[in-house]
């Protein structure tokens, strides 16, 4: 039981920082209607810039810098790139993202190299919360709770309390009548642009130490931040928090328990082979939960757009 | 172009073949024929049979993209099986063959052809991201299954065979590069053929209805969803096809036949030559395949180079390499060419000097960085030798291409007044 | 010097011209990762075999009448069908030797191409001199006559891994966990039966494999091994999976020995530093830190004066140059590789840099038979450290002719 509840815990944090992605990406998705396949490079390149600032001033420092250097990227690629990519249609955007997906990586090992580089916690987080049953908790990761949760509020109070939320989500919707009405929507573009991938950074920034920060950290987690918004439904805020919790806890439990498809088999009343290496079912039969645990979100996916191809939460259909 | 009918169902029908269009496909195969005369050597053999493959590849993945609209990020699965399925039939037949190689990748298409058909199935019900997305679920799945299922996929290691064990054809047991590269060749032309015969027929034309208006084309009695899966069922085939030729080469398939990078790298290919165009994946598998070999060879930062170049092809070129190309077919046909001349000689040493320069700076960056201490001398462009710890040559490079660059744009106003004038229809305004 | 080289490779690409093998050189085609995620382990390789060439062949007169040894690189992307590419690449340079260690999955490739090769073309056959890949199947039951490995493969190492937990009488439990691959199967399957039959009283108390290069977060494994009260572990994990899992077991709480294949050098040294000390184990042939040898030690100084970022990290490589260079002056050719593989059948080698033990090349599998050791990761001075970290490894059991009584399933067709 008790490791159940670390399970839970160690899933939240996995699951809010998929969600410190998704809700940058949904926010651009649902203005542009463009799939922003470089997202996930912008939460490297938030955790390569915190490290190059932690060898000068420490941690907290790159907290605040590195995200900010991300975000003006990231508006300046809005602004030279994909505005002048747009008028080719989604497709062409599509494949702009993806080719800066690309080009973003190369260039973090041409500069850092390809190498893991030792970026670590803070000092000042370097101990052990509390234990639960011998299992114990990093302080490090009580903050990753609280800073996820923190973007999350800040973020949902801007989008629906304030004059600048009210213009976003109007444009979102009539683009043309928010520009008629006086408003700069290329600018609030470009400005969602930035703070999209500003939040992507500061959640590269906050997982860099944890989950290690090298060229590849951006590969492994673009397509499940993708999975994540699909499923959660894209455009919807809340649908992204619930996808990416899902998803966190889906992948944590599947690593924790060693459930096996043997048992499985043995219980619907199938004979196991003796000569399980001659067998043409081996692999079926030798088959664990954990072996298969990072393809559920794809397999979770695929069911979800199959039967409701408008995602969990979404509204419209794309 | 093909003769406009009245009626959308035979519409490029009537004379299939006219022949002027035949002639592009006969100086394809007398060159195909030719080609391992000039280039003799075992490396560009199996360098051009590589290119094939991917061509042939390229083509099928266009057959949905360019002609379908519907963008995959998994097209990787359905060469992968298909040549995953051949190498199985291969080794099955080994023992006691009773065909030849050479009909091998029918088997492929076959095989790429039935996952198409099971997977298109539920995948193209939707266009647009929700199919792109089920394209990245059922890719990352297969991809993954791969490593998993080790008694069909052999693990990381793949599953090998020997091309010789198949019978002999007509004397030839296909042990060496050349005859393999006949395979291949004729193969390529039997496929290109095939696709590019289909983009002829009303189901080929259907393809495109749906993809510009798919309520229209719903409207006038078609589904959308079978046109759709039909299309992606003959892309499916093509690319079996492709992954059988991959079999007979490499003698192996492994995982990297199926995962998201080589689906990834079809996009772009297909991308950087044209979508728009029947020959646009043949010119971006060729450009691709170059880089990759031949680039890799000279520089340890080829993959940032290819990074650049494709960036720059969707900013700038949105319908790649091809589309450059037949923008000048307009002032060809007025034959108003000549007017291009000259602006274009203007633009071609700056051009030059500003993409050698900035390469030269990446390198001595990239070199400065990385190389090992006392190693600073460095050599570019083969027979430029210095010091690249040394200030010097890198201010000379950024001042070269800064005033390269200051150049191009002084220049681009001038290309501008000449582009319009020779896409004038009217005579010479001067 | 060296572009213009790759100038000529490139035109002889382009099949423009065919460069025939040049009669002062021997050429070998380093066939390694050099971009991509693999790439810092491939470009220090090549750094290695490069000084290698230079410093035990070159400067003291090459083989032969004075024929120099020129590494030749080759980047395979760490894919199969590019290494088969570039290998086309290469014999069409004339090369005759090949080297290559990053991936069983390409050595896997590259073992049986060349023996296709060089059935196919007996006028220009081709040696593999495989440094790196472990997968024990390349000298069993795909064993060929052109490959050589000159790395302890998987089996060894664990045979020699068991032998050391056999003597330790505090494990009695024991966790095996790795990446869901051939390797990593091996690694498990060896663990389990030489444990059952070295330590019957040691309970299994894990045997799990995890997907390759795709887990994000370890800290769920971490658990499991902390909760199941395990007192040391096993994983053969290498790159980004062992620094993940070393690291989550380690944080949350688990403080007995890790043993590991692959938990040193290109980073993961530097990224485990302090809190790995005391906990990571790893089993490898080579030498000791500092090297007895004056002048070994000389060679890594020098070495960290040319490559200040590099890390002599495969002594083996020394032992490939070597070991060529004198099967070359035995054959009295460079030219035909069936002369200088029969030289390298059986031979016998005494290490002049790392270790006085004589290893032997196992004419039955072509395996090289050596000493294998089991290393602690400690503070260690620097040059003779890791990353330049002030971290390195130390020996602390060596197991002599390690895996020389495992049998082999090879049955090798001689030409």
């Amino acid at each position: 039981m008790s490791l159940f509840i670390v399970n839970i815990l160690d899933g939240l944090v996995t699951g809010l920082l998929l969600f410190m992605l998704c809700s940058g990406l949904t926010l651009i998705f649902s203005m542009m209607g463009v799939l922003n396949f470089a997202h996930a490079s912008f939460y490297m390149l938030g955790a390569y810039f915190a490290y190059q600032i932690s060898m000068f001033t420490g941690f907290w420092a790159g907290l605040i810098v590195a995200p900010i250097i991300v975000g003006v990227m990231g508006a300046l690629i809005e602004r030279y790139g994909l505005r002048r990519v747009h008028q080719y249609g989604h497709v062409p955007e599509l494949i702009f993202t993806f080719g800066l997906a690309l080009l973003i990586e190369e260039f973090v090992q041409f500069f850092w190299g390809r190498q893991q580089v030792p970026y670590n916690p803070p000092e000042a987080l370097d101990f052990t919360a509390f234990a639960i049953a011998g299992n114990t908790f990093p302080a490090y990761k009580v903050f990753m709770i609280f800073m996820a949760i923190a973007l999350f509020l800040v973020l949902l109070y801007i989008l629906t309390r304030t004059r600048v939320g009210m213009t976003i989500q109007a444009a979102l919707s009539y683009p043309e009548t928010v520009q008629n009405l006086g408003h700069n929507v290329p600018m609030v573009f470009m400005g969602v642009f930035g703070v999209g991938t500003a939040m992507a950074g500061l959640a590269g920034v906050i997982a860099g130490p944890v989950m290690g920060t090298f060229p590849g950290m951006a590969f492994t987690l673009g397509a499940i931040v993708f999975v994540c918004i699909v499923v959660g439904g894209l455009g919807s805020l809340w649908g992204a928090l619930v996808a990416s919790l899902l998803i966190g806890w889906m992948q944590t439990f599947a690593a924790s328990y060693n459930l096996r498809m043997e048992d499985l088999l043995i219980w619907l009343g199938f004979e196991k082979p003796t000569l399980m290496w001659e067998s043409a079912w081996q692999d079926l039969w030798t088959l664990t939960l954990p072996q298969v645990g990072p393809i559920l979100p794809y397999l979770f996916m695929v069911i979800v757009l199959v039967v409701r191809p408008q995602g969990l939460f979404g509204k419209r259909e794309t | 172009m093909s003769t406009p009918s009245t009626n959308p169902l035979t519409a490029g029908t009537s004379r299939l073949v006219p022949l002027n269009h035949a002639l592009p496909w006969i100086i394809a195969a007398v060159a195909l024929f030719l080609l391992p005369v000039i280039f003799d050597s075992r490396a560009a053999l199996t360098i051009m049979n590589q290119m094939a493959i991917t061509i042939v590849f390229a083509l099928a993945y266009n057959m949905l993209l360019g002609q379908g609209g519907m963008l995959s990020f998994g097209h990787a699965v359905y060469m992968g099986l298909g040549g995953f399925f051949s190498m199985h039939v291969l080794n099955w037949m080994s023992d006691d063959p009773w065909l030849p190689l050479p009909v091998l990748p029918i088997f492929g298409g076959f095989f790429g052809l039935l996952f198409a058909f099971l997977i298109g199935w539920f995948s193209t019900r939707r266009a647009g991201t929700t199919f792109a997305m089920i394209s990245l679920g059922v890719g990352q799945l297969v991809a993954s299954l791969s490593i998993i299922i080790v008694i069909f996929f052999g693990g990381e290691e793949g599953i090998s065979g020997n091309r010789t064990d198949m019978l002999p054809f007509f004397g030839w047991d296909f042990g060496q590069q050349q005859e393999v590269y006949y395979l291949t060749a004729v193969w390529l032309l039997i496929a290109a053929l095939g696709m590019y015969l289909y983009s002829r027929t009303p189901m080929g034309r259907l393809a495109n209805a749906v993809r510009d208006n798919e309520e229209r084309a719903e409207f006038l009695g078609y589904s959308q969803r079978n046109v759709r899966w039909i299309s992606f069922c003959a892309s499916g085939f093509f690319a079996g096809i492709a992954g059988a030729l991959f079999a007979i080469n490499f003698e192996i398939l492994t995982e990297e036949n199926l995962n998201l990078a080589t689906s990834g790298s079809i996009l772009l290919v297909t991308f950087l030559g044209g979508v728009g165009f029947f020959i646009g994946p043949i010119i971006g598998a060729i450009v691709f395949t170059l880089l990759q070999t031949v680039l890799s060879l000279h520089t340890e930062i080829w993959a940032l180079y290819v990074g650049i170049l494709f960036v720059a092809t969707v900013m700038f070129f949105p319908f790649g390499l091809t589309g450059l190309l037949a923008l000048h077919v307009m002032p060809w046909k007025l034959g108003k060419i000549g007017y291009l001349v000259k602006p274009y000689a203007k633009m071609a040493v700056p051009t030059l000097a500003f993409i050698l320069s900035t390469a030269a700076v990446l390198e001595i960056l990239f070199h400065a960085r990385h190389a090992g201490r006392g190693d600073n001398e460095m050599t570019i462009y083969w027979w430029l030798t210095f010091d690249s710890h040394s200030p010097l040559p890198m201010i000379i490079g950024l001042v070269i291409a800064g005033v390269s660059a200051y150049a191009l744009v002084k220049l681009a106003p001038g290309l501008k007044a000449a582009w319009d004038e020779a896409t004038h229809m009217g005579e010479a305004g001067k | 010097m060296k572009s213009l080289k790759k100038f000529a490779l490139g035109m002889a690409v382009a099949g423009l011209a065919a460069t025939a093998a040049a009669a002062e050189t021997v050429k070998i085609a380093y066939i390694d990762p050099l971009s991509g995620p693999f790439a810092a382990t491939g470009t220090n390789g090549l750094h290695q075999y490069q000084f290698a060439a230079d410093t035990l062949v070159n400067e003291r007169g090459g083989v032969l009448d004075g024929q120099m040894f020129e590494i030749v690189a080759f980047d395979n992307k760490i894919s199969p069908k590019e290494s088969l590419i570039q290998l086309q690449v290469a014999i069409d340079q004339g090369i005759r030797y090949v080297v290559q260690g990053n991936s069983s999955g390409v050595a896997n490739a590259l073992t049986d191409a060349i023996a296709k090769h060089n059935d196919r073309n007996p006028d220009d056959r081709v040696l593999f001199l495989n440094y790196s890949a472990v997968d024990p199947a390349l000298t069993n039951d795909k064993c060929n006559f052109w490959h050589f490995r000159f790395d302890a493969h998987a089996d060894m190492k664990m045979d020699a891994l068991t032998d050391v937990i056999a003597e330790n009488e505090d494990i009695k439990k024991i966790y095996v966990i790795g990446q869901d691959y051939s390797f990593g199967k091996a690694v498990a399957s060896a663990a389990v039966r030489m444990l059952t039959a070295k330590r019957p009283d040691i309970e299994i108390v894990g045997n799990e494999l995890h997907p390759i290069g795709n887990v994000q977060d370890f800290t769920p494994y971490a658990r499991k091994v902390v909760s199941s009260g395990a007192d040391a572990m096993i994983t053969g994990n290498w790159g980004s999976d062992m620094l993940g899992l070393g690291k989550a077991v380690i944080e949350n709480g688990f403080s007995g020995p890790i043993y590991t294949y692959y938990a040193a050098a290109d980073g993961i040294t530097a990224a485990f530093g302090e809190t790995g000390v005391g906990s990571l184990k790893l089993v490898a042939e080579g030498g000791n830190n500092p090297p007895s040898k004056p002048e070994a030690q000389e060679y890594v100084r020098a070495f960290k004066e040319k490559h200040p970022d590099g890390n002599i990290s495969q002594s083996r490589i020394t032992n490939v140059v070597q070991m060529l260079a004198m099967a070359i002056d035995d054959a009295g050719t460079a030219t035909d590789v069936v002369q200088v593989a029969n030289a390298l059948e059986g031979m016998e080698f005494t290490d002049s840099l790392w270790s006085d033990n004589p290893m032997v090349m196992r004419p039955d599998d072509h395996q090289l038979i050596q000493e294998v050791h089991i290393y602690g990761h400690v503070p260690v001075e620097a040059p003779f450290d890791f990353d330049n970290s002030g971290y390195g490894l130390k020996y602390e059991n060596s197991i002599v002719n390690a895996g020389a009584d495992l049998p082999t399933t090879c049955e090798m067709e001689r030409p």
